[in-house]
């Protein structure tokens, strides 16, 4: 089947999700990103990879952290960055997504890092450089929709390995609303190929998607059983307007089932790590003792995705 | 001349010669920085041969490069460690071999990344002519001519001893 990731070789040319690439990719991507963590150490945090190349930063959804991320990893590449202020630009005035891109394209844009309330919008946009026969333009996917958000997985996948080294003896947990997180997807993709043995989704019912078990996820309605002698715990977001409607009873109900407390984390094993994607809500996902306490990696977590943003960046455009 | 694969020089032999031609500069104070792979190796010895106190710096100047529009970034790149102060320091680059001089190059712009060295040196094992830049070696154990298609390449085996090997494309 064709990969749309992958170019005629086989080499990384869009990031899209990390569902269906291969083992050796994964590891290169974190393998490089380690080698960044060094650039991102000097004083001089700036490697003349991508000199004269434009990324731009295509935001049709809001985001802080992923923004500014993508913006310093681009610039300690040496790029170019450009923000689009999506919501105040001509999609705004009813321009298609198709049109804006052939507008950069003809900006002389290099890469595009996307993130779109829409899952799939990365592909379209990659598809419709293909038959337009820009190869040279290059898509990383910043999260589409409740579809994929392949450079937190692999950032998650970064601090699972600088922490525990190896994923062939881990025991993971995702904890929360898991149906509406590309970040789990995301997560659950990476850990299964580079070979994570078990895999546990934490959460209600009403929050967990029925195809779980087929990806060999464990499912755990509760959380004490489900964090037992884990060695990673992977908090995800709850958010807001989920507490309203019709899936959950509200969020101090949700906190006394499903949040990390510290007596909840003791059920893990002594050392596990804690990760959250940001942003956290204090008090009903997590509690402050854990979300600052010293089993928590959620900053290093930040630290982590720029050199993964910096790798991923680099090798796209690279291929 | 054609080099015959079996008549290829010792290559730790090759170490202790450049070792002796860099001897004289010690008085400098000296810090060794390795290109991976080959020249970190080189490095490992002229340390030891040489007796200096600090660590070696380690280059890989995937970053660097000036093929990557052509090449894309090398799928094996280590993270470059320099364990000294560049800023005022006496440096001496070491690589195994010698040839266009463009790895030199890009070496040159990584460690200015991490200060204003007081200066750079080249230290290589072998340098085979067919430069592409005005670069050159300070140092060196063997000067050899190869054919365009000839590789030579510096490895080590599995008893950690470094022998040469030369590829023909």
């Amino acid at each position: 089947m064709h990969n749309p990731q992958l170019n005629k070789n086989g080499e990384l040319t869009h990031l899209l999700s990390t569902e269906g690439l291969p083992a050796a990719i994964l590891t290169q991507i974190l393998d490089t990103a380690a080698s960044f963590m060094e650039v991102s150490s000097r004083d001089v945090k700036k490697v003349p990879l991508l000199r004269g190349k434009s990324v731009f930063n295509l935001f049709f959804e809001n985001s802080t952290r992923t923004r500014t991320t993508f913006e310093i990893a681009a610039k300690r590449l040496s790029a170019d960055v450009i923000n689009l202020d999506i919501t105040r630009s001509s999609t705004a005035k009813g321009e298609t997504l198709l049109d804006t891109i052939d507008n950069l394209c003809a900006m002389d844009a290099n890469l595009f890092v996307v993130r779109h309330a829409s899952s799939g919008a990365p592909y379209l946009i990659a598809e419709h450089l293909r038959k337009i026969g820009r190869d040279d333009i290059h898509v990383v996917n910043a999260g589409d929709g409740r579809h994929a958000h392949p450079t937190q997985g692999l950032l998650d996948m970064y601090t699972i390995r600088h922490y525990k080294k190896d994923f062939t003896q881990l025991r993971v947990a995702i904890v929360g609303d898991i149906l509406h997180s590309r970040v789990a997807r995301s997560d659950i993709h990476a850990l299964t190929t580079l070979g994570v043995p078990e895999v546990r989704a934490i959460g209600p019912e009403t929050l967990l998607p029925k195809y779980l078990d087929k990806l060999g996820v464990h499912v755990y309605h509760d959380m004490a059983a489900g964090l037992r002698d884990c060695d990673v715990v992977i908090m995800l977001r709850l958010q807001n307007e989920r507490m309203n409607g019709a899936l959950l009873p509200s969020a101090g109900e949700y906190f006394r089932h499903y949040g990390l407390t510290p007596q909840m984390l003791a059920q893990a094993k002594p050392d596990a790590i804690v990760m959250h994607p940001g942003p956290m809500n204090r008090g009903v996902e997590i509690h402050s003792a854990v979300a600052d306490g010293p089993q928590a990696v959620i900053l290093p977590q930040v630290t982590f995705g720029i050199a993964v943003r910096m790798a991923v960046m680099s090798i796209v455009a690279g291929n | 001349m054609t080099l015959l694969p079996d008549s290829l020089p010792d290559a730790e032999a090759q170490c202790q010669q450049l070792a002796e031609a860099i001897r004289p500069s010690l008085s400098k104070n000296p810090a060794l920085v390795g290109i991976f792979s080959g020249g970190v190796w080189i490095a490992e010895r002229l340390r030891a041969l040489l007796g200096l106190a600090d660590e070696i710096g380690m280059i890989d100047v995937s970053f660097y490069r000036d093929d990557f529009a052509e090449k894309g970034l090398h799928p094996q790149c280590r993270p470059t460690t320099i364990p000294f102060d560049v800023q005022d320091r006496h440096i001496i680059l070491v690589d195994d071999v010698l040839y266009t001089g463009r790895t030199t190059r890009a070496a040159i712009n990584e460690l200015f990344d991490y200060g204003r060295p007081a200066s750079v040196q080249l230290a290589v094992l072998a340098d085979r002519g067919g430069r592409e830049l005005p670069i050159d070696k300070s140092f060196e154990a063997w000067e050899v001519t190869l054919g365009e298609g000839a590789n030579l390449v510096l490895e080590s085996n599995p008893q950690g001893l470094l022998a040469w090997r030369l590829e023909n494309a």
